[in-house]
């Protein structure tokens, strides 16, 4: 027996570890959570990787800074120019919107209806990412003692990026919405179809839960429904790349994401957001356009090119007024610590049509095997 | 032919100091992390468990490496743990179990065994991923060749490279 365990012993021990690791994967897998079981290895792992990142990237982040902002100044005083001649346009744009968010917000306090204000948000570098083709997760440079916790949205100025996975003293983790373990709700913006934003096992990211029947076409943008409880409403997602039949009669929806997933630098994490319902004194910055869109019940416009679900209200819905219906985007967060950002109704808006799938707990969650 | 028989009174073995054994592999992984999500199938603690096998040419060895190396990239991932540790431990055996009984020191015998390992880490990891995790991965062999091709010329310098790290044992 010796003589055979003696003669046998490097196949014996590769059957060994080998053994041992199936195991590993078993106990994690079978446990819904693995944060606890495999939390211990992750942190050391974490610990030994991210210091040397963050000084690749201070260092990486020092040089760019130091010959963009003093050395390669060619070109500023023409850009200088043109950025001048944009912040006119936009006062002339902001007087027109200051209008209409003044309006919205008289709407809003008539109808009583709450709204999710971001009332804190923690900006944070990407520093890494996992490095493996199937994980689609980067890593930042912002974690518990910053206030970060898991589940919290992460977002750029763009759309929405991604949510907290796992936190850990000085860094965290970040599952991005094009991982096959994410999930979101997500809404069409014109159309107010309701899916389910996944990604897929090839790193785009899908909508799904759309009826066949419904009309969807590309172009048209997609914002977050809110009914993941992680996401607040309104933020951008992307636009519809493609629309195929799929199978069991949905639809198959390709997202093109607003925010670059492959080249994100540095993103926003909303640590905190404020349920309230407005006040007429309010006259924060502009996405009253939107804040009408969302709220008032609304019959979709047929516009040529963009295609809506040529549903009829429901019952009881009201037309929107002008602006209502003007499908201007949802503009996400300034950076700020304090944005005057979206909102979440605590009900659906009358007339609103009803696309019910469930929403998702975000996957991304109840994903770690 | 570059991969050429040879008696084991022959074969070289090779040891590396304890910096070198620790500070590569995490190397490896810090620098994967650092690659742009599109090559993400360049594999560096793959190639460096290949290259430490090979080198050591204990089977011993070769899968333990393989086996803390495919653990700490598992860290990393938000998968469990132990998914890219199986298939790196099965590179780890059979890479030195192939440097034992084969020279694998010049260019094109490591193209030629990169090539082959990168393979059958693929084929363990998707076998353990979908079959063990439930992860729902799309397999492409035009894909896997190209990787595998562009991982093994990788492989040749970075092997150039890391040899100055070698001490005979």
């Amino acid at each position: 027996m010796d003589s055979l365990l003696t003669r046998y012993r490097n196949v014996s021990i590769l059957a060994g570890v080998l053994f041992l690791q199936v195991i590993g994967l078993g106990v994690q897998v079978r446990r819904k959570n693995d944060m606890e079981s495999s939390r211990l290895i992750r942190v050391w792992v974490v610990s030994a990787v991210t210091p040397l990142e963050k000084g690749f990237i201070w260092a990486q982040t020092s040089t760019g800074n130091l010959w963009r902002n003093y050395l390669y100044l060619r070109g500023v005083r023409d850009e200088n120019r043109a950025l001048r001649q944009q912040i006119e346009q936009l006062r002339l744009e902001q007087v027109r919107l200051s209008d209409d968010a003044h309006q919205a917000r008289r709407l809003q306090a008539l109808l009583g209806f709450k709204e999710q204000f971001i009332s804190k948000t923690v900006a944070a570098q990407v520093i890494g990412s996992s490095g493996s083709v199937q994980s689609r997760t980067i890593y930042i440079d912002k974690g518990e003692r910053d206030g970060l916790a898991v589940d919290l949205p992460v977002i750029t100025a763009e759309g929405i990026v991604g949510k907290v996975l796992r936190v850990y003293n000085s860094t965290s983790q970040v599952l991005l919405i094009n991982d096959q373990t994410s999930g979101a709700g997500a809404i069409l913006e014109s159309s107010r179809l309701q899916g389910i934003l996944r990604g897929s096992p090839t790193g785009q990211v899908l909508l799904e839960k759309v009826m066949a029947d419904e009309q969807v076409h590309p172009g048209d943008k997609v914002l977050t429904s809110g009914g993941d409880q992680v996401f607040p409403k309104g933020l951008p997602v992307g636009t519809v790349m493609s629309v195929e039949k799929g199978r069991e009669s949905f639809l198959d929806i390709r997202i093109k994401p607003a925010a670059n997933l492959s080249k994100i630098e540095e993103v926003l994490i909303i640590t905190e957001k404020q349920e309230r319902e407005p006040s007429l004194a309010e006259e924060g910055a502009a996405r009253a356009v939107d804040i009408l869109a969302d709220r008032l019940p609304s019959v979709p416009q047929p516009a040529p090119g963009t295609v809506v679900g040529a549903k009829p209200a429901a019952p009881g819905a009201t037309p929107a007024s002008g602006a209502a219906a003007s499908p201007t985007p949802a503009s996400p967060v300034s950076g700020q610590p304090k944005p005057p950002v979206h909102k979440t109704p605590e009900a659906a808006p009358q007339g609103e049509p009803a696309k019910p799938p469930a929403p998702p707990q975000t996957g991304a969650s109840g994903q770690d095997q | 032919m570059p991969i050429t028989y040879t008696s084991s009174e022959q074969i070289e073995v090779y040891r590396f100091s304890i910096p070198v054994t620790i500070a590569v592999p995490l190397l490896a992984v810090f620098l994967q992390a650092f690659l742009p999500q599109r090559v993400h199938f360049i594999d560096l603690p793959l190639l460096v468990t290949i290259f430490f096998a090979v080198a050591r040419r204990s089977q011993i060895a070769g899968l333990l490496t393989g086996s803390v190396i495919g653990m700490l990239q598992d860290a990393l991932a938000n998968f469990p743990i132990g998914v890219y540790g199986i298939a790196k431990t099965v590179v780890g055996y059979g890479a030195s179990s192939l440097g034992v009984k084969l020279d694998v020191e010049n260019a094109g015998s490591r193209f030629l065994v990169t090539l082959f390992f990168y393979i059958v880490h693929e084929v363990v990891y998707f076998s353990v991923a979908r079959g063990l995790v439930r992860l729902e991965l799309a397999w492409s062999w035009p894909h896997e060749l190209g990787a595998a091709l562009a991982n093994a010329v990788l492989a040749v310098p970075l092997f150039m490279l890391l040899d100055r790290f070698k001490q005979r044992a």
